[in-house]
């Protein structure tokens, strides 16, 4: 009965905990315009923190990540869009910066090759079972023929 | 044998190639490359770390080879730096110009330089790091091998070795260049 008691306790003080790790994890500072927060909100999470490689501005409280997200800040409040903000990135930090790489024909075999891998499964599964289909034919003809 | 049968064989050796090749060039996977090298530094000014009334940027410093470096006193990293910039500061073959990053307290990095010997011909402080954006250092310590026209020629994306000294930023230079009198003295 104790145990279930302390464990539900300990449970209780997890979830309780919860809310609060997230919230140690986005940045307090927002800006006054709810438009331009919103765009603010999007451009963090589609930008890769510098230092972390694989958390998003969003999630990284890396000091660099604090610098980027100000940086973002001022460009949106000057009047940036959202392609102006990214472009001064990439152009500073390398295409490396953008979470979604751009398209591009560099890029053109990033974004191609998923398809054509695809295309090229659906091609042979499509040869393969139709092999398969007339191999099972010809042996029902054959069993046909000698009956 | 049946040719067809090479077919999952030729993909599979295709395969091993590739990550062979991969494998072999991951040295620079995580490193940074940055778009800035072989064109002109953005404009800097930024305070000096003795005197934050005066300023030294770009402007004053074209016509003159310059090693950019990016420190801080919280960056464990530059403390395994400072001997070989120290040993750069005495063979003078280029002024190395550094970049107190992102340290609150000027007082800290003074006490650094007395404390380690100072192998910067000038430092200036970046404290709110916009300098630092703008010329897209993500992590110290950084630096910037700058020609006389401005343009970046080499960016050493971490600590630097006596190697990567020796291959990147002296083997740049010209053969007799040398710290230029007039900062020979620095502070």
């Amino acid at each position: 009965m104790r145990a279930i008691a302390a464990g539900a306790t300990l449970l209780v003080m997890l979830l309780a905990l919860a809310p609060a790790r997230t919230a140690w994890a986005v940045d307090p500072a927002t800006m006054s315009d709810p438009i331009l927060q919103a765009r603010y909100e999007v451009l963090i999470h589609e930008l890769r923190c510098v230092q972390c490689e694989n958390n998003s501005l969003a999630d990284s409280d890396a000091s660099i990540a604090a610098d980027l997200r100000h940086q973002i800040r001022v460009m949106l409040a000057a009047g940036k869009s959202n392609q102006q903000i990214k472009d001064y990135l990439v152009s500073r930090y390398s295409e490396f910066i953008l979470f979604r790489p751009a398209y591009s024909w560099r890029n053109a075999w990033l974004w191609g090759l998923p398809l054509f891998l695809l295309i090229l499964g659906v091609v042979i599964a499509v040869r393969v079972i139709r092999q398969r289909t007339a191999l099972v034919d010809n042996e029902d003809d054959a069993d046909v023929s000698q009956s | 044998m049946n040719p067809r049968f090479l077919v999952p064989l030729g993909v599979f050796v295709l395969l091993v190639v590739v990550l062979i090749v991969g494998l072999n060039h991951s040295r620079e996977v995580g490193v940074l490359q940055s778009p800035l090298v072989g064109h002109e530094i953005p404009d800097w000014e930024l305070p000096m770390l003795t005197d934050p009334a005066k300023t030294l940027g770009s402007r004053e410093l074209k016509g003159q080879w310059y090693v950019l470096n990016f420190w801080g006193t919280w960056c464990y990293a530059c403390r395994s730096e400072h001997n070989m910039l120290l040993q750069a500061r005495r063979d003078a073959r280029v002024q190395i110009i550094g970049v107190d990053w992102k340290d609150e307290n000027s007082a800290d990095a003074l006490d650094w330089l007395s404390r380690l010997g100072n192998p910067y011909t000038q430092v200036v402080t970046d404290k709110a790091g916009n300098t630092a954006i703008n010329l897209g250092v993500a992590a110290a310590p950084e630096s910037f091998l700058v020609n006389p026209d401005g343009v970046i020629v080499y960016k050493e994306p971490g600590v630097i070795t006596p190697e990567s000294w020796q291959r990147e930023f002296l083997a740049r230079l010209p053969p007799q260049s040398g710290v230029p009198a007039t900062n020979a003295g620095g502070s």
